[in-house]
Formats: structure tokens, C-alpha cells, sequence
């Protein structure tokens, strides 16, 4: 059993209008040293495979064809041998 | 015999019944159906002429808008749905039906057979949910769905990922080819509601019988649908009977008629 920590990212030239948004909030709050902010995804995932290259190409797999959005998105992950 | 027209709902399909209602008033039998009778076969689609996808938040637009139904759609009924397509069948998409086109790669598609996101729908640069009335300008377009309708036409958008955006050889490719079928009318906040690439309100593929669309006709079919309706019989010499969004069902009927039946 493998799980993987999965970060979905937007990619670094698209526009995040939820983290401008966060910014504007963190320097009401007094935060001014904020100078960016950027939000993603993260999912954990526990995946039952039985070697570490099976469960690496199975979140590949998950991360192109669903959980990331390949046209504004980046995905990188962990994975951890669990119980 | 009249044209076909299949709705497509899942669970969190919210427009549904007045796309219905919208093909009804443009001449159509229509169906309200669940994208499980169709993976189950229990439905046909090749039954139908033309396949709408209405607005919403399927699957609650968890992960991504739209992204849930365009899976179940690419790898359930990836047969069915080429095959419509094959046979020059007219598919529309509004709002979350649009998400879900471009997330399957039906909009705004290519020169190859398979289905690869080229395009997205984002987060509206306000970052909140917006819902408003606005200014479209009708472009020049190959979309069956738009033929005739005015240069510039009024309709609501309700929504909060609606920036179309999309690599730059794609938008090239969209105007080279003519696919960009509706813009906002102006680029400033709040008539460009979502910050959209180029203004883009709306988008149709290369053979234009495929249209996606966020803002949604099918709430103004009638001059009462408009907001200030009341306003409007008072002080215009004609108010239409007819509101802006029902000549894109009709179209779409009429070509039915006239190619596919």
C-alpha cells in the first residue's frame, strides 16, 4: 500500500484570482510582508499497489486524466510505503 | 416528424428544464435523460439529432467544473458520442454543459479523431461567482446555432469559472478558422464578467455543429424573461415577443430539419 500526497498547482503564467484575493485578506489582517500567494489542490490518495513503479505510473495516470487540468495546471507527488 | 433533441442530466444538472422548455418553443420533441440510462443502454442517443448538455454544477463541480461529467462522457460512451458526432449531429453546451465540451476536447476540438483538452474554462478573474446580464457581439462564425441572430444580443451568465483561456496557437487557431462565435461586448469588468482570453463568451469546432456558450439562452426566450421587461413596453415603439436566446434553438431545429431528417 502506497499513499501518495498529490499538490495540483496552477502553472506559473496563469492568472490565480483566489490568491490575489487571499493577499488582499492576509495585508487587511496586518500580514505585509505577504508579497504572493497561490492557491492549489492537495489530495491524499492511498493506492494498493505492490511495487513504488506501479503506484508512480497509476498517479501519473490520475493526475493527466482527471485531477489536474493540463491546460492551466501542474502536478507533482509523494508517495510513502503505508500499513 | 419532429426533430430529436436529448437532455442530458446527471446529479447536479440545474437548467435542464428550461433547455427543454427552449427546444419545446423552437419545434422539438425533447427528453430529459439521465447519463446513466445511457451508459446502461436503456437510451439511445443515436435515437436523438441533437445532444444539449445544460448549465449546472454536475458531480457539484467537484475537482474542477465540469471535468466528473466530461470523464463519464469520454470513457462510458465514447462510442455513441463519436458516432453522433461522425454523423454531423448538432451538440450544444451552455454553461456548465460548455465546461464540460471543452473538458472533453469536443470543443474546440481538432484535426484528429481524439478527444484532447486544448482549451479551459477558469476561475473568473474577480474570483467570485458572477451573475449578471450582458452585451454580446454575434461574430462571424461557421455555427449552425447562430445563423441570422442579431449582431448584438442580451443574456445572462451565471457563473464562477467562465475565463475561457486557452495556449496562444489555439486562440490563433479559433479565429483563423472562424470558431469564436459570441464575445462579450466590452473588455472591462463587470461586461467582460470573467476575464475571458479575447473576450471570448463562446466558441463552436471546426464544423460549427458543435457550440459551447457560457452565457445561458435559454433564460430569455420570451420579452418577460428580460429584467427590465416592464420598463421596455412602456418606453420602446416595439418590444419583441421573442427574447434573444430562442433563435439559437431554432436554429438548431431548422438545420435538423433541413439536413437530418
Amino acid at each position: 500500500m502506497f499513499l501518495a500526497r498529490v499538490y495540483v498547482t496552477l502553472k506559473p503564467a496563469v492568472n490565480d484570482p483566489q490568491g490575489l484575493t487571499v493577499i488582499g485578506g492576509l495585508h487587511s489582517l496586518g500580514y505585509e510582508t505577504v508579497e504572493d500567494v497561490r492557491i492549489g489542490k492537495y489530495l491524499e490518495i492511498r493506492v494498493a499497489a505492490d511495487a513504488l513503479t506501479q503506484a508512480e505510473s497509476e498517479v501519473t495516470g490520475m493526475c493527466d486524466r482527471l485531477l489536474a487540468n493540463p491546460v492551466i495546471e501542474d502536478y507533482r507527488f509523494t508517495l510513502e510505503q503505508v500499513e | 416528424m419532429k426533430p430529436r433533441v436529448l437532455i442530458l442530466r446527471t446529479a447536479g444538472t440545474n437548467c435542464d428544464a428550461e433547455t427543454d422548455m427552449a427546444f419545446q418553443f423552437a419545434g422539438a420533441d425533447t427528453a430529459l435523460v439521465h447519463i446513466q440510462h445511457l451508459i446502461s443502454d436503456k437510451v439511445n442517443l443515436a435515437d436523438y439529432q441533437i445532444l444539449a448538455i445544460p448549465g449546472g454544477f454536475s458531480y457539484g463541480d467537484d475537482i474542477a467544473a465540469g471535468i466528473l461529467l466530461a470523464v463519464e462522457m469520454k470513457h462510458k460512451l465514447t462510442n455513441a458520442l463519436n458516432r453522433f458526432v461522425e454523423d454531423g449531429k448538432l451538440i450544444i453546451g451552455i454553461c456548465n454543459g460548455f465546461q464540460v465540451l471543452v473538458r472533453t476536447g469536443l470543443l474546440p476540438g481538432n484535426d484528429t479523431s481524439e478527444m484532447t483538452q486544448r482549451a479551459t474554462l477558469a476561475m473568473n478573474t474577480s474570483a467570485k461567482f458572477e451573475c449578471r446580464w450582458v452585451d454580446l457581439e454575434t461574430q462571424e462564425s461557421l455555427c449552425v446555432f447562430t445563423k441570422g441572430v442579431k449582431a448584438q444580443v442580451y443574456l445572462p451568465v451565471a457563473h464562477a469559472e467562465g475565463r475561457f483561456t486557452a495556449p496562444a496557437n489555439v486562440l490563433s487557431e479559433l479565429e483563423a478558422n472562424h470558431q469564436v462565435v459570441f464575445r462579450y461586448a466590452e473588455s472591462r469588468y463587470p461586461n467582460n464578467p470573467n476575464g475571458s482570453d479575447s473576450n471570448i463568451a463562446g466558441i463552436c469546432d471546426a464544423t460549427g455543429k458543435i457550440f459551447g456558450l457560457m452565457p445561458h439562452p435559454e433564460r430569455f426566450l420570451t420579452k418577460w424573461n428580460h429584467p427590465r421587461w416592464t420598463r421596455l413596453v412602456k418606453t420602446q415603439d416595439t418590444c419583441s415577443e421573442e427574447g434573444d436566446g430562442l433563435v439559437i434553438f431554432k436554429n438548431a431545429v431548422n438545420y435538423v430539419k433541413a439536413n437530418l431528417l
